[in-house]
C-alpha cells in the first residue's frame, strides 16, 4: 500500500481490508507507526516503539486499526503530560477508561498527540512541547487544544485519533484541519483517566476522516463507567450512519452565531452548506439563541474556576516537576508551579481563583452558572422546533502561528460558536464543508460546519452529518490540495 | 471592679471516622496500622485523571446517624471542594459538604445538633526533627493510608454549660455511635476527634460572647481539662476588663496550656464550589428503609426504658444501657426472675460485672441469666443474706451451676428467725453486757460487737436485719 493510499484510507476501509484479508494489521501498525515517527508537524509527543502491535482480540470490532491518543489521556507506563512541563516524563500507573475500551475494541494506541497545555488554548501554541503545524499550511496553526490529533488525522499519519473538547477543543481544530470532529453528549464517554481541565465541561471525542469512522470510534468508547459518577453512556447503541438525504429535517440557524464576527469566506462556505442541506430536503430557518452571546463570558469564568482547583494537585509533592531550593514548603509550591505552568495556564488559574474567592463567588461563578442554565434552556426551546442547530464551527480559518498569542481575547473568540454547546452539555459534530480561498489567492484552507442536537441525539447527528458529508464531497487530503 | 457571674457556653465539633470497608471516594480498604502508603490508589493519591465515586456505605452510616439523632435528612445534598494547599491533601482540595449537608437539626439527649455532613479525611504527616510540627522540622513524610477515610462531621448547637457536661455528653455520643456500629469511636486512635467552641457571658444573658476554638484534645480527660482551662482564661480576661479575641487554640496536655494556632491574617479563603466530579446524594425510600432497619435501640432510649419499666436507679439504668451486653443480660435474667423486682436482679448483674469485668460478655460467662435470677430471688426471699449471696456468685463465676445447689452444698442458707437464733442472740448479749447497756441507752453503734458475735456463731448465715430486730426485742427497746 502506497503512502498516498494509506493517508486516504478510512478506518472503516482498513477494517474491511483486514476482514477480507487484503490488509495485515501488523503491516498497518508498522506503516502508521513509521509515518507517526516521521511526522514533521510536531503532532506527536510519543510514538510506540513496539514492532508488533499490542494484541487485540480476534473478531474485535475495530480489527486492530491503530489509533492516536491525545496526550492528556492517562496511559499506563507511557508519558501522559497534558502538554505541560509540570508533568514532563510523568507516566501514570493506570490507563484511562476510554483508551482501555479502544484497546478492547481492537484499536491499539500507536502514538500520543500534542496539545495545548492542560487543553487550554485554541491554537496548540500553548504546548510545552512546541506548537503543532497545520498540514494544509505549515505557517498556520492546527487549532486547539487537540491540535495534534487533528493534524495527525489530516496529514494521514494515523487513520483516526481521539481528543477532548471543553469549549471547542475537538470541533475547532477539526474544522481548521479539514477533518471530522465529534464532541458527544457530556457523560457519554467516561472521563476517568483524562487529566482534567474543567470537569463539568470536559468530554472525550473523535477525530476521523469521515462520519462513519466517527460512529465506530464513538461506539467503542461510549458507556457508563463505575469510576466516573458523571458518566451516563448513551441510551442506545451507536449505529453506523446510512442517511443520504435530510428530508423532513428542520435546521435552525441561530442569528447570534452566524452573523457578525464570522469571516466572509467561512460565512460563504456556511451558506453553500445550507443550500446543499435544502437540496437534500431539509428546511432551514433562522432562529434565536438569546443567551448565546454571553456564553463565552460564562465559559471563561466556569472553566478557569474549575481548572484553578483541578490543577492544585500539581504541587511538586508526589509526582511531576519539583523545584526546591530549600526555602521551605511554600517556596517549593510557588517555585514548582511558577516553573511548571505556562502563561495561559497561570492566567486561567488566577482568573478562576479570583472568581471563586470569598465575596466574589456570587458575582462571578454564581452568575456564570445562571447564564449556563439560561443557555441550556435556549437549546431546549430550540429543539422543540428544530432537529438540529447548525453554525460555522469556527469564525475563521486557520490563522498564522503567533498571530493571536499576544491577544488572549482574540484567541478566546475562536470558541465563540462552540462554547454554547459545551455549556449545555449537548453533542455537536464538525464536518469539513469546503476550502476558503485565502485573500492573497493562495491555496484554500478548510472550514467546518457544526451540527448540534439535543442530548443523546448522537445517532441522529451522525446520520445528518453523513448525508451532508456525501453531498458536500469535501476532498480531505491536504497533500492533494498542495499538488 | 465587681465580679460578674459568668456562664460558660460550649459547642462541640466532632469528627467521626466511619468504619466502612472502603474509603469515602475510592475502593481502597481502610487502613489499620499497615505499612505506610500501602492502602492507596490513583483516586486517594490524587493522581492526574482520577475521579471520586461516593461510598454508598458511608451514606448509609450517615443516614443511620441522622435517624438516630432525629435530624432532618436532606432530600438532596451535595459535595463541595474546600481548596487549600497542604501536603496531606493530595488533590489540593478536600471533598466535603458545605451549604447542602446530609442532614440538619436533631439532638442527642438535651444537646441540639446543628448539622452532620460527610467528608474525606486528610493523610497523615510525620515531621522529622525536634519540634514535631511542620515549622522547624528538618523534613516531613506523608502516609496516604488515612487519606480518604470517610468522616462524619457533627456540629452541636452551643447547648453545653460546663466541661463536665461536655464530657458526659461525649460519653453518650461515643456509646451511641458504637452501638450504631458506624465507628470505632476511639479518641486516642483518632477515630473520634473533638474540637470545642467556648465563650462566656453574664449568666442570664441571651447573647453569645466571642468564642474561641479549641483543638487537639485527644481524650475525654483532655477535653475537660482544655475546656476548663479556656473558661478560666476567658473569665480572667473579662474580669480584667479585656476582650476575648476570636482565635483557634491548641491545647497542650503536657503543660495544660493553650496556644494560638493561627492569627486572623492567615485566615483561609477555601474557595468552596460544588464538586463537579460527583453527583448529588438523593436518598431513596429503599436507602432510608435500610438505614432505619439497621438502627438498634440506642443508649438514651434504653436507659429511659430501664428507669421506667424496671424502676432502676438512673445510674444503674445508664450503666447497663451504655454496656448493651450487660443490658441484654439483665433483660434475660429479669425475664426469668418471676416476681423478683428487676432492680434487685440488676444489682446482681452489676455484681457479676465487677467480677468478670466491664469488657467481658456476660452471655459467654459460666453464670447463666437464670442463675442470677434465682440468686436474686433467694436474696429477696431472705433465703440467704447478701454476704452469702456474694460467696455463691463467686462460686458460680468459677464453676457455673445453680445457686440453690451451691447454697445447700456449702450450707449457706439463712437461719430461720426461730428459737436457735434467739438463743444465740441472748448469749451474745450476755457476753457483751457493756455493749448491750450502751445500746439500751440509745447508742446504736454499740450494736457492732453483738452482731459480730452472732455472725461468728452462725458462720454468717444469720440475717443481719433479723439479728438487729431480736437484739432490740430482747433489750426491750
Amino acid at each position: 500500500m502506497t503512502a498516498a493510499e494509506l493517508s486516504e484510507l478510512t478506518a472503516a476501509g482498513a477494517i474491511a481490508g483486514i476482514r477480507s484479508g487484503d490488509l495485515d494489521p501488523r503491516e498497518l501498525w508498522s506503516a502508521y507507526r513509521g509515518r507517526a515517527a516521521a511526522d514533521d508537524l510536531n503532532a506527536y509527543t510519543w510514538v510506540s516503539e513496539a514492532v508488533e502491535p499490542p494484541a487485540t482480540a480476534a473478531g474485535a470490532p475495530l480489527a486492530g486499526v491503530p489509533v492516536a491518543i491525545k496526550d492528556l489521556f492517562c496511559t499506563e507506563g507511557v508519558p501522559s503530560q497534558s502538554g505541560s512541563r509540570i508533568l514532563q516524563g510523568y507516566t501514570p500507573p493506570y490507563t484511562a477508561t476510554a483508551v482501555g475500551r479502544l484497546l478492547e475494541a481492537g484499536a491499539p494506541m500507536v502514538a500520543k498527540t500534542n496539545q495545548d497545555e492542560f487543553a487550554m488554548g485554541s491554537s496548540n501554541e500553548n504546548s510545552a512541547y512546541g506548537p503543532v503545524l497545520n498540514p494544509w499550511d505549515r505557517t498556520r496553526v492546527p487549532g486547539g487544544s487537540s491540535g495534534g490529533s487533528a493534524a495527525a488525522v489530516a496529514s494521514g499519519s494515523v487513520p483516526w485519533a481521539i481528543g477532548t473538547d471543553t469549549g471547542g477543543s475537538i470541533r475547532q481544530p477539526a474544522a481548521l484541519c479539514g477533518v471530522v470532529g465529534l464532541k458527544p453528549t457530556y457523560g457519554a464517554i467516561s472521563r476517568y483517566g483524562m487529566i482534567a481541565f474543567a470537569s463539568s465541561l470536559d468530554q472525550a471525542g473523535t477525530f476521523t476522516r469521515d462520519v462513519t469512522d466517527a460512529s465506530l470510534l464513538l461506539g467503542a468508547m461510549a458507556g457508563r463507567d463505575a469510576c466516573d459518577s458523571t458518566s451516563l453512556g448513551l441510551p442506545e447503541p451507536v449505529r453506523k450512519p446510512t442517511a443520504t438525504d435530510l428530508r423532513g429535517i428542520r435546521l435552525g440557524v441561530p442569528e447570534e452565531l452566524s452573523g457578525g464576527g464570522i469571516e466572509p469566506g467561512v460565512m460563504a462556505a456556511f451558506e453553500r452548506s445550507l443550500d446543499v442541506a435544502r437540496e437534500l430536503g431539509a428546511t432551514v430557518e433562522a432562529m434565536r439563541l438569546p443567551h448565546a452571546p454571553h456564553a463565552l463570558s460564562a465559559y471563561y469564568l466556569i472553566a478557569p474556576a474549575e481548572c484553578s482547583s483541578n490543577l492544585a494537585r500539581f504541587d511538586g509533592v508526589r509526582y511531576g516537576l519539583r523545584v526546591d531550593d530549600g526555602g521551605g514548603l511554600l517556596d517549593m509550591y510557588t517555585e514548582t508551579r511558577a516553573a511548571g505552568f505556562g502563561a495561559e495556564v497561570k492566567r486561567r488559574i488566577m482568573l478562576g481563583t479570583y472568581a471563586l474567592s470569598s465575596g466574589y463567588y456570587d458575582a462571578y461563578y454564581g452568575r456564570a452558572q445562571r447564564v449556563r442554565t439560561k443557555i441550556t434552556e435556549d437549546f431546549r426551546d430550540a429543539f422543540a422546533s428544530f432537529d438540529f442547530v447548525v453554525t460555522p464551527t469556527s469564525p475563521g480559518v486557520a490563522f498564522e502561528l503567533g498571530a493571536k498569542t499576544d491577544d488572549p481575547l482574540a484567541m478566546y473568540l475562536n470558541d465563540y460558536c462552540t462554547v454554547p454547546m459545551s455549556l449545555a452539555g449537548i453533542p455537536a459534530i464538525s464536518i469539513p464543508n469546503g476550502l476558503v480561498p485565502a485573500a492573497d489567492g493562495a491555496r484554500g484552507l478548510p472550514s467546518g460546519l457544526q451540527i448540534a442536537g439535543p442530548a443523546f441525539s448522537e445517532n441522529a447527528i451522525l446520520d445528518a452529518a453523513h448525508a451532508l458529508e456525501r453531498a458536500l464531497a469535501f476532498d480531505g487530503s491536504p497533500a492533494r490540495g498542495a499538488a | 471592679m465587681s465580679t460578674v457571674d459568668l456562664e460558660p457556653v460550649i459547642g462541640l465539633e466532632i469528627h467521626v471516622q466511619l468504619k466502612t470497608r472502603t474509603k469515602m471516594f475510592c475502593s481502597c480498604e481502610l487502613a489499620f496500622g499497615e505499612e505506610p502508603n500501602t492502602r492507596t490508589c490513583p483516586v486517594c493519591l490524587g493522581l492526574p485523571g482520577a475521579l471520586p465515586v461516593t461510598n454508598a456505605e458511608a451514606i448509609h452510616f450517615g443516614l443511620m446517624m441522622a435517624m438516630a439523632f432525629d435530624a432532618d435528612i436532606a432530600a438532596r445534598s451535595t459535595f463541595h471542594r474546600k481548596n487549600y494547599f497542604y501536603p496531606d491533601l493530595p488533590k489540593g482540595y478536600q471533598v466535603s459538604q458545605y451549604d447542602e449537608p446530609l442532614c440538619t437539626g436533631g439532638h442527642l439527649g438535651d444537646v441540639r445538633l446543628h448539622r452532620i455532613h460527610l467528608e474525606e479525611d486528610a493523610a497523615k504527616l510525620v515531621h522529622a526533627g525536634s519540634s514535631g510540627r511542620i515549622h522547624g522540622s528538618d523534613s516531613s513524610v506523608v502516609d496516604y493510608n488515612r487519606g480518604g477515610t470517610p468522616l462524619a462531621e457533627m456540629v452541636t448547637e452551643p447547648d453545653l454549660r460546663s466541661a463536665e457536661q461536655a464530657r458526659d455528653w461525649l460519653n453518650l455520643l461515643r456509646e451511641t455511635l458504637r452501638q450504631l456500629g458506624v465507628s470505632d469511636v476511639n479518641m486516642e486512635e483518632g477515630s473520634l476527634r473533638c474540637d470545642a467552641n467556648v465563650s462566656v457571658r453574664p449568666r442570664g444573658s441571651e447573647q453569645l460572647g466571642t468564642k474561641t476554638e479549641l483543638k487537639n484534645m485527644n481524650s475525654f480527660r483532655f477535653v475537660m481539662q482544655g475546656i476548663n482551662a479556656e473558661i478560666a482564661r476567658q473569665v480572667a480576661l473579662v474580669e480584667a476588663g479585656e476582650a476575648v479575641v476570636q482565635e483557634t487554640l491548641h491545647f497542650d496536655p503536657a503543660t495544660g496550656r493553650l496556644s494560638s494556632l493561627r492569627s486572623k491574617e492567615e485566615a483561609h479563603d477555601y474557595r468552596y464550589f460544588p464538586e463537579p466530579d460527583l453527583v448529588p446524594v438523593v436518598p431513596t425510600e429503599a436507602m432510608l428503609d435500610r438505614a432505619r432497619s439497621a438502627i438498634p435501640e440506642l443508649p438514651a432510649a434504653r436507659a429511659e426504658r430501664y428507669a421506667r419499666d424496671f424502676a432502676l436507679p438512673v445510674d444503674t439504668a445508664r450503666l447497663l444501657a451504655h454496656e448493651p451486653r450487660f443490658g441484654d443480660y439483665l433483660e434475660a435474667a429479669a425475664g426469668a426472675a418471676g416476681d423478683t423486682p428487676p432492680a434487685t436482679v440488676a444489682n446482681w448483674v452489676t455484681e457479676l460485672r465487677t467480677r468478670i469485668g466491664a469488657a467481658a460478655d456476660p452471655a459467654t460467662s459460666r453464670v447463666e441469666p437464670g442463675a442470677i435470677a434465682e440468686l436474686a430471688g433467694m436474696v429477696a426471699a431472705r433465703e440467704i443474706n447478701a454476704s452469702a449471696a456474694r460467696q455463691v456468685l463467686d462460686t458460680l463465676v468459677a464453676e457455673g451451676g445453680r445457686p440453690r445447689a451451691v447454697v445447700e452444698r456449702e450450707n449457706l442458707a439463712a437461719m430461720d428467725s426461730g428459737d436457735e437464733l434467739a438463743r444465740i442472740v441472748a448469749a451474745a448479749l450476755a457476753a457483751n453486757s457493756d455493749a448491750a447497756a450502751k445500746v439500751r441507752d440509745g447508742n446504736a453503734k454499740a450494736m457492732g460487737p453483738i452482731v459480730g458475735h452472732v455472725m461468728r456463731e452462725t458462720k454468717g448465715r444469720a440475717d443481719g436485719g433479723e439479728v438487729g430486730r431480736l437484739v432490740r426485742e430482747q433489750l426491750g427497746i
